[in-house]
């Protein structure tokens, strides 16, 4: 009884294998009931996401098991078995579940610490719990798998620092203004990196959104896209003065916006701050502009550089989440090696043992006076009855039934057998 | 009982000190909480202290350099608290607690004894102009260590060194909202310092300004803090320039308070 990991990503296959090894709507329904149909598998649920495709199953046998994977595959998608086999990646026992906790930690992840991995793979397990092609084994790894996620998250600073140009411009802004609900942005030009950063200034909370354009027409469409208004670029200067946050990205071949303009633009607003991002090439905003009091402006290289040190900052995170996933394999192994049902008989029988033995112990305590052979008939009496009230588990956890894990775990449930003394 | 408590006061924020330098760079909320707790234990013992001290003399006992520090030390903590509780900054402590500390050291560096008060300043005026002085001058302190947070965060985004400290200062207009409100709450304090200061001089020696240096020294401090706060209103002064003035500012009271006491002879002395 082992945990399979069988799948491939980002690193290992490109886009064109990636999409046709991906299970998308019906496909998914139909490809997890076939999964699960095959002989060789006891449980099993499929994440497919753009990034990664990965098969979850727990098996009797983890080689057999794996080649019949691969021809499920290979069939379903009808793709060539040699095709299939150089991407696909495979782990079995501790090191499937080492691989499912870091897929759930993001740091599989193409980037780092970005947090929607997590709610796609609680999506696939969900899934799978209502197709009711998980059982207790890996419903109970999605478990700890999540549980590792959040302790790396709240742990480690992985996903603290913003890795995307926009990002960083909403981190850099928090560190200027105090909130940004009550804040004025412009959008002076268009493009789409602008716009993307634009667009997430405004579900930040910025209110006031203005956009400026050379051409009125454009500025107005844009305008109406971000719930603001458009203004005109003669304006811009005096529209300007009322702004706190500026995205500038114009085709302009020179400064739009000179020193000597914002310096009178900074006066007139009585010094509060100003954020200016410049993400044109050629720049369209005076470097110089850097040195006036109370304005801070990051031209693109500038913020490129935030989001490459924050990158590197979480590799160094990685390696402590590495440690975190660690642990909980460890646990994890733990739990799987206590469903064993030896361990779990032997647990049963001792509770048993125990529980006879407590209460003779008071019975002799109550009668001090009795005689030895009434004492033995007691003994004998309740040897009996505990004898024939575990009978009946015992041969359940004998048998190698088929949902002989919910068993394992509902019986210690029952009898209060705690899993992790007996892996011991 | 009275230098036991100072002892303790001092070892515990000593020990607040260090750790919260060390947070600096170790982030951890563990290390935030136990600098509060260090903090708060040596502000329990130091107030015993005081306390102690006002019924063994039977007088606000700042007659010596000793006490007038700690006292100093006492009110400036009474304000870190309150700003911790408000703004929740962690990372002021690491800026705030030296200051304290350094104050607390050197006042145990001053002779310990209570001096007889002389009859002159046996006054409830005595009590009040104190009081004023101190918590003025505790919020100036703090407004001091507030606007250095606040250059090193303008040098961080200017600069773009976007490094750990950077990480962990809080945004800029949070800075300078902190920095402008102390000065708006110490500035009066000051102000009604030297109003009772005046009054009661007169009420003593029979004049309301004697050019005593300490005199001397607490109008500049004043004409520093008025021309901050105007400039702020008049001009729209603020971010760097206010946090810099608030620190020249600070420097002034520090003279205010030791320079004149020991480089320059004072009705003021405190000894």
């Amino acid at each position: 009884m082992s945990i399979l990991v069988l799948g491939l990503n980002h690193k290992t296959a490109n886009v064109n294998i990636r999409e046709k090894l991906a299970f998308n709507g019906d496909k998914l329904n139909e490809g997890i009931f076939a999964l699960k149909g095959l002989p060789e598998i006891d449980e099993a649920a499929i994440l497919s996401t753009c990034n990664r495709v990965e098969i979850y199953t727990l098996a009797k046998d983890s080689t057999n098991s794996a080649e019949a994977i691969k021809d499920f595959l290979s069939k379903y998608h009808s793709i060539n078995r040699d095709e299939l086999e150089k991407p696909l990646y495979f782990f079995s026992g501790s090191d499937a579940v080492r691989h499912v906790f870091r897929v759930a930690s993001s740091l599989d992840s193409m980037i780092i610490g970005e947090p929607q991995i997590l709610g796609q793979l609680k999506d696939a397990f969900d899934f799978a719990l209502n197709k009711k092609t998980t059982g207790v084994i890996l419903n109970k790894l999605m478990k700890n798998a999540i549980s590792t996620a959040k302790r790396v998250r709240t742990e480690t600073r992985i996903a603290e620092n913003a890795v995307s140009i926009s990002f960083a411009a909403v981190e850099l802004a928090r560190k200027i203004f105090k909130e940004l609900s009550g804040k004025s942005f412009m959008l002076l030009g268009a493009g789409e990196m602008a716009e993307l950063a634009a667009r997430h200034l405004v579900s930040n909370g910025v209110k006031d959104v203005k956009v400026a354009n050379r051409t009125f027409e454009r500025g107005c469409e844009l305008a109406q896209d971000f719930n603001g208004r458009a203004v005109r670029f003669e304006d811009l200067l005096t529209e300007l003065v009322s702004t706190d946050i500026v995205i500038c990205s114009t085709g302009a071949s020179d400064y739009v916006l000179k020193k000597e303009h914002m310096q009178k633009i900074m006066k007139e607003r009585r010094h509060k701050p100003v954020f200016l991002i410049d993400i044109s090439v050629p720049r369209n905003i005076d470097p110089d502009i850097n040195n006036i009091d109370n304005v801070y402006l990051y031209n693109i290289d500038d913020i490129q550089e935030v989001v490459d040190t924050n990158i590197l900052e979480r590799k160094k995170e990685a390696e402590k989440a590495a440690k975190i996933v660690d642990e909980e394999v460890e646990k994890f192994t733990k739990w799987m090696a206590s469903l064993d049902s030896v361990p779990t008989i032997v647990a049963l029988r001792e509770k048993a043992e125990e529980i006879k033995n407590e209460e003779l112990e008071k019975f002799k305590n109550k009668f001090p006076d009795i005689d030895a052979d009434k004492m033995k008939a007691v003994e004998y009496v309740a040897t009996s009855i505990i004898n024939k009230l575990i009978h009946p588990p015992m041969v359940a956890l004998k048998e190698n039934s088929e949902d002989r894990n919910e068993l394992i775990a509902m019986i210690k449930k029952l009898y209060g057998i705690n899993g992790d003394e007996n892996a011991e | 009982m009275g230098n036991i408590t100072f002892k303790l006061a001092l070892i515990f924020y000593f020990a607040a000190t260090i750790i919260s330098l060390v947070e600096i760079f170790r982030e951890s909320k563990g290390l935030s909480k136990l600098i509060l707790i260090l903090a708060a234990c040596g502000f329990v013992f130091h107030t015993t202290n005081l306390i102690v001290k006002y019924f063994e003399a039977g007088y606000l006992p700042i007659t010596g350099m000793h006490q007038a520090s700690s006292f100093f030390a006492w009110c400036i903590i009474l304000i870190f608290f309150f700003l911790e509780f408000r703004y929740k900054i962690g990372i002021i402590g690491a800026f705030i607690l030296p200051i304290v500390f350094a104050l607390m050291l050197s006042s145990s560096t001053f002779p310990r004894e209570i001096l007889p008060l002389s009859p002159v300043l046996q006054s409830y005026w005595f009590n009040i102009h104190i009081l004023l002085a101190f918590a003025g001058n505790a919020a100036f302190a703090i407004a001091s260590g507030v606007g250095v947070m606040y250059l090193l965060q303008e040098y961080y985004l200017k600069s773009k060194r976007l490094g750990g400290l950077f990480q962990r200062l809080p945004n800029l207009q949070v800075l300078d909202e902190i920095n402008y409100r102390l000065i708006t709450f110490g500035f009066p304090f000051l102000t009604l310092a030297i109003i009772t200061g005046a009054l009661w001089a007169e009420n003593a020696w029979g004049s309301y300004w004697r050019w005593d240096p300490k005199e001397v020294w607490s109008l500049i401090t004043w004409l520093i803090y008025a021309l901050v706060l105007h400039l702020r209103v008049a001009k729209g002064w603020r971010g760097k320039k206010a946090a810099v003035l608030s620190i020249i500012g600070f420097l002034s009271v520090l003279f205010t308070f030791f320079g004149v006491n020991l480089l320059l002879k004072s009705l003021h002395a405190f000894s």
